[in-house]
């Protein structure tokens, strides 16, 4: 079988959900040239008309996607940068998200915002590093932050197909993913499933992005004393609640890493509802990034406020001696 | 379905039709700040009293397919474009039978039917929607017109300029309308913007204008001109329309009593009044029974509106996804 990167996936989902509806177009920044790689080809397989490079312009491009939505268009728009979408969050959370609800049920704005390459690239220091899909969960826009490449494939084609506004994370450190795949066998993968990529017994660990890949290799490493079970949320909003409280029902120990900040991020959430909602036999533990994380420039203070394997390993032996 | 007669159904180009709708919007705003003095509209509204030829002018260049968007003081828009006043009203008194089922109120009026992409509370939000809604338009071969109706205070908003970048740059059929009342909340332009208006519009490569704005029939032809223009092809334009806001920024200050216009110039800004400068153009027996016309009209708005069904606080997050995705829901469960 082929060989299919993340980042491929990403570009062969675009393609192939242009090719299926002409409603479909890509606007940002630099996309005809492709400079992200993600829209490779795209410019002359579908023309300038459903491949749009744009100003820099975040503010105005991510309201006429709006509007071209509301016209009927899912348009897919691409940010080069994480903190763009700070730029734009107005436009997505205060217009986008609220034009369904506002107008009754007049219209839908099926918008997606894709960002290949959230996170840390490491060395692109504190204005080109942040992970902000928490808060995008807590604003209510559907969020999805991939792991693989065929979830990459699978969440961008359903977000593109959904009637609303969904962000696409895909984090620089799962882009070079690769697997060995059945091209035939990619598919759509629905929001709010999440994926145990590895079954066990004794602790949950819940791990969003690229630290699923960590999360498999901690869980490989202790295999002989632990028995750990890798749940990936695949989206984290909306969240499988019912996948998480499956899970902890079979290990009662949980711990989460995750690359929000800490403060009212994605693993507070999932602690919060697991300790709502299941029996825990010991105190939950995240891995996080610390509260209000700047990511410094240099090599070493950018890695230090990454979540690690070693934080994740001594999180995992924390809740077993309890 | 339109329970009362709207504005589209009328030749609205006409001098009985551009009095009649000023008349409508003016009557409709009276009754409403009366509905929020009895505590039947909750949150207030920004009345458009003294604005009307604007909407009235602009909205009678355009056809039923063209399209809109509104502002924080939107009223006005809405109805010049042909909503339902009874519609618009239940909507302003947050009833279920209201344009937006009572989900979106004075400041969010929309009817998708009528190409109301809706009214916006962020000060030069709407602009860039307009601009990708004309754009949507023009790629699935139509030839629709879309205009942006913003005030004085947006002028300054870089969303806004990015749009009119946009816009020109994809000469895109697009109608850029500023209603310069002279004032953003209370701050009055010459302490707001730099520069002019027009000159934002300038530099774009726009054609931009600026116009009475309290006379119908001369907003209606620069509109004319523009969406003429937009509409063979030839890009997006900006038409100042100078105005006066007769009542307050917002009821709130009914109460509030905020001092920043001197009684003087209040007086003196309501001299020019559009419904009287459109008036004067009909024979008297024509006024009277337009005026008739609009009064039974509201009568019957206002009465649709009271007699209307609250929303069942049970759907409060109804429509919150366009999938039909139900969020968790709060309180403590």
């Amino acid at each position: 079988m082929p060989w299919l990167s993340y980042q491929k996936a990403l570009n062969r989902a675009l393609g192939d959900e242009l090719a299926r509806d002409p409603a479909v177009f890509v606007l940002g920044e630099d996309v005809r040239v492709a400079v992200s790689n993600v829209t490779a080809g795209l410019l002359k397989r579908f023309g300038p008309d459903r491949v749009l490079d744009t100003p820099l312009s975040e503010q105005a491009f991510t309201s006429f996607a709006t509007g071209a939505a509301l016209g009927g268009r899912r348009p897919v728009i691409e940010f080069q940068i994480p903190a763009l979408l700070y730029l734009a969050f107005e436009q997505i959370v205060n217009q986008a998200h609220k034009f369904s609800l506002m107008t009754g049920g007049q219209t839908r704005v099926p918008v997606t915002y894709l960002v290949p390459g959230s996170g840390s690239k490491t060395g692109w220091a504190g204005q080109h590093s942040d992970h902000p899909y928490a808060l995008f969960a807590h604003a209510g826009v559907k969020t999805v932050v991939p792991a693989t490449p065929e979830d990459a494939y699978g969440l961008l084609t359903t977000a593109i197909r959904d009637d609303d506004p969904v962000v696409v994370f895909a984090p620089a450190a799962a882009l070079g993913v690769r697997v060995d795949v059945d091209f035939d066998a990619l598919a759509p993968v629905p929001l709010g499933v999440g994926r145990v990529h590895r079954a066990g017994e004794d602790v949950t660990v819940v791990a969003v992005g690229h630290l699923v890949h960590d999360a498999l290799a901690v869980a490989e490493e202790l295999a002989g004393d632990v028995s750990v079970e890798v749940f990936d949320p695949r989206t984290v909003y909306p969240f499988d609640w019912d996948g998480l409280a499956a899970s902890v029902a079979r290990t009662g120990r949980l711990v989460v890493v995750d690359d929000s900040n800490r403060m009212c991020g994605i693993a507070a959430e999932v602690v919060a509802t697991a300790a709502e909602r299941c029996d825990l036999t010991a105190p939950p533990v995240r891995v996080t990034r610390p509260d209000g994380a700047v990511v410094p420039f240099a090599l070493g203070l950018d890695l230090a406020v990454q979540p690690d394997r070693a934080q994740l390993t001594a999180a995992i032996q924390k809740v077993l001696k309890q | 379905m339109a329970l009362l007669t709207t504005v589209a159904a009328h030749a609205p180009d006409t001098d009985v039709g551009l009095y009649r709708t000023v008349r409508l919007i003016r009557r409709f705003e009276e009754r409403a700040v009366e509905l929020v003095r009895s505590g039947d509209i909750i949150g207030g509204i920004h009345p458009y009293t003294g604005q009307e030829a604007i909407a009235a002018g602009v909205c009678a260049a355009l056809r039923l397919d063209d399209m809109i968007t509104s502002t924080h003081r939107g009223h006005g828009h809405v109805l010049a474009k042909g909503a339902d006043p009874a519609r618009v009203l239940a909507e302003l008194a947050g009833r279920a039978t209201g344009l937006n089922k009572g989900r979106g109120g004075s400041m969010h009026a929309a009817d998708f039917a009528l190409g109301i992409l809706g009214a916006n509370a962020i000060v030069g939000a709407n602009g860039a929607i307009t601009a990708g809604a004309a754009w949507a338009a023009r790629q699935s071969g139509g030839d629709q017109v879309a205009v942006s109706f913003f005030g004085d205070g947006a002028v300054n908003q870089g969303v806004l300029l990015e749009a009119m970048n946009l816009a020109s740059l994809w000469r895109l059929p697009v109608l850029f309308v500023c209603e310069n009342n002279g004032y953003a909340t209370t701050l009055t332009v010459s302490d707001a913007v730099a520069g002019t208006i027009t000159g934002r519009g300038e530099a774009f490569g726009m054609p931009s204008a600026t116009v009475d704005g309290m006379d119908p029939r001369t907003v209606l032809a620069a509109a004319r001109e523009a969406v003429d223009r937009a509409r063979a092809g030839g890009g997006p334009s900006l038409v100042e329309c100078l105005t006066y806001r007769f009542d307050a920024h917002h009821t709130w200050e009914h109460k509030a009593r905020v001092r920043y216009r001197d009684d003087a110039e209040v007086l003196s800004g309501r001299e020019r009044d559009p419904v009287e400068i459109q008036g004067v153009r009909l024979a008297g027996g024509e006024r009277a029974r337009v005026d008739a016309e609009v009064e039974s009209m509201m009568d019957t708005a206002v009465a649709f509106a009271l007699d209307s069904p609250h929303p069942d606080p049970v759907g409060a997050l109804d429509h919150l996804y366009a999938t039909g995705m139900r969020a968790r829901p709060g309180g403590g469960g």
